[in-house]
């Protein structure tokens, strides 16, 4: 009894020392951001390997989910006759929910986790004590970048991802199932607020981005650093970053819609 | 990878992800309609509003001239008054305009629609419009039905 009390109790102070630790890096690294701006080129650099290169997936990915919210759509929509609304179903859900949480999701298992990785192995093979022997802060030089880079891409990503997805739902809904074009495009400017739906989903990509780099770039810089502990932060940052967007993403939806 | 090269690749991606914002800000919201300013707004009062909302649709002869704004309670005569933003282009709406609420389709959302009198007079900013008549409520319409039929029965 008092073994199970004191683990819970191990845990939760464990809990909160590495959420405190993990405030106190990410109040470090905006700080530190400033000390980009005579630097651009480090944060574009990131920007390339973090964003560009996870711009593959976000396509193929946003084309498919919106093929299958098209196919999906159409099947449950014509029982009701109101298939000419395929369109505002489409768009509302790549919008609002899919294209921010789903593009986060994938944002955090291709560049979350590398960033993750890179940063351990930086630690474990001593190069950030190295830089600081050289007097280069690895905060500016390693995590700012990443962090800022992190930051612009998801909701980019997020944007590429709905407009794709929409393009998918166009070609499946009105390409092979036959919907009106004009009823498909304009139900959905009809239907779509640019306040209420687009700048909120823009608002939910910008929080998911936020945390999920926080999450990627912490758990690097505190890795443990041998093999094991940088494969621990690896799947931590990916299993973290996963949860937080999920929970993040019914607290957002419930205060942004009712 | 050359630093030219990624630079151009980071600027190209920056690009695609700003047009897929406009694409969807342009073609699948409703910016056109935020748009265009000088509209103005129409009252009119309904006993009964059915399931009309903000940002029904107001239409005549079946083309939208404008949405339903905000929908308020007037406590002193219990009704429900209801504010149209009306598009500029649709000015020439006659004094004597009437107001009702319809459904679109058997199950389809709710919508005021306008009937043009024939006054020369013409409606302007924030004029009530007075000749009005409520949404239809199935529930009401049943039990009248059934009202009339039990007194044919007799």
């Amino acid at each position: 009894m008092t073994e199970a009390l004191r683990r819970l109790g191990r845990w939760g102070v464990r809990f909160f020392e590495r959420l405190g630790r993990g405030s106190i890096f990410l109040f470090q690294v905006l700080v530190a951001l400033p000390s980009l701006l005579p630097r651009f080129g480090l944060a574009v650099r990131q920007v390339w390997s973090i964003g560009v290169r996870s711009l593959a997936i976000i396509v193929v990915a946003g084309l498919f989910v919106g093929m299958v919210l098209g196919l999906q759509g159409y099947n449950t929509l014509v029982d009701f006759g109101a298939e000419e609304s395929l369109g505002i179903f489409v768009a509302l859900t790549l919008v609002r929910e899919l294209g921010p949480v789903v593009s986060a999701l994938l944002f955090a298992g291709r560049a979350g986790s590398a960033v993750s990785a890179e940063i351990g192995l930086m630690k474990a093979t001593e190069q950030l004590s190295g830089m600081e022997m050289m007097a280069v802060d690895p905060l500016r030089r390693v995590a700012a970048p990443r962090f800022l880079a992190g930051i612009v891409s998801v909701p980019l990503l997020a944007a590429i991802f709905s407009a794709v997805g929409i393009l998918g739902g166009y070609l499946i809904g009105v390409g092979l199932l036959g919907v009106d074009e004009g009823a498909f495009w304009s139900q959905m400017q009809d239907k779509v607020d640019l306040k209420d739906d687009i700048l909120n989903g823009v608002i939910k990509s910008v929080v998911f981005g936020f945390v999920v780099i926080w999450i990627a770039v912490f758990e690097g810089y505190d890795s443990v650093p041998t093999s094991e502990g940088v494969s621990g932060a690896t799947t931590r940052t990916v299993v973290h970053s996963s949860l937080a967007i999920l929970g993040l993403d019914f607290v957002l939806t419930a205060l942004m819609f009712d | 990878m050359q630093s030219k090269t990624m630079e151009v690749g980071v600027g190209i991606f920056v690009a695609i992800g700003i047009a897929a914002l406009f694409m969807l800000a342009m073609k699948v919201s409703n910016i056109a309609e935020l748009a265009t300013t000088g509209g103005y707004t129409l009252k009119a009062r309904f006993e009964n509003v059915g399931g009309l909302k903000v940002r029904s649709p107001v239409k005549m002869a079946g083309v939208r001239i404008g949405r339903v704004a905000a929908i308020t309670f007037d406590d002193k005569t219990y009704e429900a008054v209801v504010v149209m933003d009306i598009l500029p282009e649709f000015s020439r709406l006659p004094k004597d305009t009437s107001a009702s609420i319809f459904t679109a389709g058997l199950l389809g959302e709710q919508y005021v629609g306008l009937d043009a009198g024939g006054e020369d007079r013409f409606l302007g900013p924030d004029d009530e419009i007075t000749l009005t008549q409520s949404a239809l409520v199935l529930e009401q319409v049943i039990g009248q039905f059934l009202f009339s039929k039990a007194s044919e029965g007799n």
